[in-house]
């Protein structure tokens, strides 16, 4: 059971470290994906040790939600790259106050 | 008496229409509207009062409401009219009186461009007098009240090119403002006391012995003295009226004849069961008439101006109306009132005319002079018009103020009496000075560049109907087999007024009143004579004694100086002080320091949105790690 959260917070670990640290937009699109994945784990493990299917339940709904939102984001980043040639989020500062 | 509702409607219709529509009118159809609007008006008015004669003396006319106005919890007011004699006199003078200044008006200013505006503010301002006279209420009568305030700043500034004209009306609306607030308070008080504004309500309430203690009695009575002070122009607010000859001359007949005036006297008269229980009031009232009467009329002796002169006799002539309140006889101060409207219309009339005849601007008597037979029509109305003021019998003026001096004496106001005796002999004087200064003697004005020329017939007719008025106005109070007409027509509204005072007249009889009034008028006519025709000269020791006392005179006693040093100056000052250090200073200086400290703190926040998506990522991060360790921690 341990070992599974471990490999969980791990994989978390790495993609929120991706998402902090890498400029390329899909990198830290799959930096996210990676995020999900892990926290789908630790559901899972829980079901399974808890004898509760809600966990695995639950990791429906984020699997959909993630596949919804991967088509919006992957729409966005091809927008962004299509208007200014890059996919540096760097590079995409309009925000910035 | 249905038709009452036409009466306010038909001078607001003309005013509309010339103010609406007047720049696409011809000048004829603006006339037409404007004369025939007060003129069907006045038709309506005498109807009313052939209605009114047809009922019996003492039955009240119940008050006719037009429609709710107000009505909260506590509060309900309607636009609703009282037809009582006291109103119907006054709708008869205003729409009267009114309608003659309008016809006058088509000829006098014809040569103006402003015609359709002129016409529209005269017909306001009938309209906005009818709606003071006719209310059945105190609010709606302060409606009116205010309104007659606006036109009289209107039509005074009617010029409003000349920074004069401006100042005047200017000056006029102030003045009359100051009065106002004492008048406002009182009505809060009113309501404050009987909680309602309704006239019949509020007297029925006080007529209850006991009901209304002295005190407050005589603070609402002052407080709405205050209003009536500034209005009728009486000391100390009297200095607007003067000042208000720059508006066309028409217009000061308006106001000091038919409108605004009046409406103060008119008040105190249609309050007078509240003045009845404040006898200090009433004190106060005859006083200030007097003093105003006495005051004003002194001024009136040695003013070079011939419209200014007539406004000083304006003055003073509502000081004896408030006189005659003062002392109770309210009868005759609504009869001088009325007669006054003829006289001090007629005058201003002529005058108008005078002006007209030397070319529109003249106003100065210095130069006038030997237009006698240049102008005769218009100087035989102004004759009549100076006799009458004079008190000469049998003109209208005779009547009313030979009552009013009797009322005076015979209620036991001997002192008042005497101020008002010695006032009449000054009136005499200053209407002859006048009327010699400006028809007799030789022509003092240039008679190469001014051809006088009598005025159209359009012009004279007013003249001739207002001289009617004042020549057989006196039969409204001749005691005929022990009727006296007005009297007989007044007495229900003053019903309550106690008419002990005739009894005990025993110093004097009624028949040596009136010859003492009418020796003292002859002999102010007497002096003027032998002053302005016969050119007496008066010794040097006199003129020595008397010249502080003309200084005086000529500087109007320095009340305008007065004015404004005490008050107008420091107003400034303060103004000032209030413009450059508070205002700009402290609350502009609050303003924009708050403004200030915001645009720098959104400035240092500013920073934190950098745009980066890794900042906001780690933020959210960062907060989720924070909540987690604050849950484990916990």
């Amino acid at each position: 059971m341990s070992d599974y959260l471990i490999l969980s917070g791990v994989l978390f670990a790495i993609g929120a470290l991706g998402v902090l640290v890498r400029r390329n937009a899909l990198i830290v699109f799959m930096s996210i994906e990676l995020m999900l994945n892990a926290v789908n784990l630790a559901f899972v493990s829980f079901a399974r040790q808890l004898n509760d299917m809600t966990g695995q339940v639950i990791v429906f709904f984020v699997l959909v939600v993630a596949a919804a939102e991967v088509v919006v984001g992957l729409a966005i980043i091809v927008n962004i790259f299509r208007t200014k040639e890059t996919v540096d989020i760097d590079d995409i500062d309009l925000l910035r106050g | 008496m249905d038709l009452i509702w036409l009466v306010l409607a038909l001078p607001l219709l003309g005013s509309l229409i010339n103010g609406l529509l007047g720049r696409h009118l011809p000048k004829r159809l603006i006339g037409w509207v404007a004369c025939g609007s007060v003129g069907l008006a006045f038709l309506i008015s005498l109807r009313i009062l052939f209605d009114l004669l047809a009922l019996s003396p003492n039955q009240r006319v119940p008050p006719q409401t037009l429609f709710d106005w107000i009505s909260v919890s506590g509060l309900s007011t309607q636009i609703s009219l009282l037809v009582d004699p006291l109103s119907t006199l006054m709708i008869l003078v205003v729409t009267g009186v009114g309608f003659l200044i309008h016809v006058y008006s088509v000829g006098y200013m014809s040569h103006d461009s402003d015609y359709s505006r002129y016409f529209s503010w005269l017909n306001l301002f009938t309209f906005s007098m009818l709606v003071l006279v006719l209310a059945d209420n105190f609010l709606l009568l302060f409606v009116g009240w205010e309104l007659v305030g606006l036109c009289s700043y209107l039509l005074i500034g009617f010029w409003f090119t000349r920074p004069s004209a401006a100042a005047a009306a200017k000056k006029a609306f102030i003045v009359n403002r100051i009065g106002d607030f004492g008048f406002l308070i009182g009505l809060f008080l009113l309501f404050a006391t009987f909680g309602t504004l309704d006239y019949l309500k509020i007297f029925e309430a006080a007529a209850v012995p006991h009901a209304l203690p002295e005190l407050t009695a005589t603070v609402i009575t002052l407080l709405l003295f205050a209003g009536a002070v500034g209005k009728s122009a009486q000391i100390p607010l009297y200095v607007w009226l003067p000042d208000a000859m720059e508006g066309p001359t028409p217009v000061s007949a308006l106001i000091h004849a038919a409108t605004m005036v009046t409406a103060g006297v008119y008040m105190v008269a249609r309050s007078h069961d509240l003045y009845m229980l404040a006898p200090f009031s009433m004190n106060i009232v005859a006083a200030v008439g007097a003093v105003t009467a006495l005051m004003a009329a002194s001024i009136a002796l040695v003013n070079n101006d011939i419209k200014r002169v007539l406004a000083y006799s304006t003055v003073s002539q509502l000081g004896y109306m408030f006189l005659a309140a003062g002392v109770g006889a309210f009868s005759a101060g609504m009869f001088h009132l009325t007669s006054h409207a003829f006289m001090k219309a007629l005058l201003f009339l002529a005058a108008g005319s005078v002006m007209h005849a030397l070319g529109g601007e003249e106003t100065d008597m210095r130069k006038m002079g030997g237009l006698r037979k240049v102008i005769p029509w218009t100087w035989g109305v102004f004759l009549i018009g100076a006799l009458a003021m004079s008190g000469i019998f049998p003109l209208v003026g005779f009547f009313s103020k030979d009552l009013i001096l009797e009322e005076a004496f015979s209620n036991d106001y001997v002192a008042l009496w005497l101020i008002g005796l010695f006032t009449a002999l000054l009136t005499a004087f200053y209407m002859l000075r006048a009327y010699f200064l400006t028809f007799h003697g030789k022509p003092r004005y240039d008679e190469k560049a001014v051809h006088p020329h009598e005025s159209p017939a359009v012009m004279l007719w007013p003249l001739r109907g207002l001289a009617a008025l004042t020549i057989i106005g006196g039969i409204l109070w001749i005691s005929w087999m022990g009727f006296t007409p007005l009297n007989e027509f007044l007495s229900p509204v003053f019903a309550g007024v106690a008419e002990g005072g005739r009894e005990h007249t025993a110093a004097l009889s009624e028949g040596a009143l009136i010859a003492i009034s009418l020796l003292v008028a002859l002999a102010g006519i007497g002096i003027a004579w032998l002053v302005y025709i016969r050119g007496f000269q008066p010794g040097e020791a006199l003129r020595k004694t008397f010249r502080p006392f003309y200084t005086l005179l000529e500087g109007k006693y320095y009340v305008d100086e007065l004015y404004y040093s005490v008050i107008v100056q420091p107003g400034r000052l303060l103004s000032q002080f209030l413009a450059t250090v508070f205002d700009l200073r402290l609350l502009d200086g609050l303003v924009n320091g708050v403004g200030a400290l915001i645009d720098r703190a959104g400035g240092a926040l500013r920073r934190v949105e950098s745009g980066y998506i890794r900042n906001y990522a780690a933020w959210v991060l960062l907060g989720t790690l924070g909540i987690l360790i604050y849950w484990l921690m916990r």
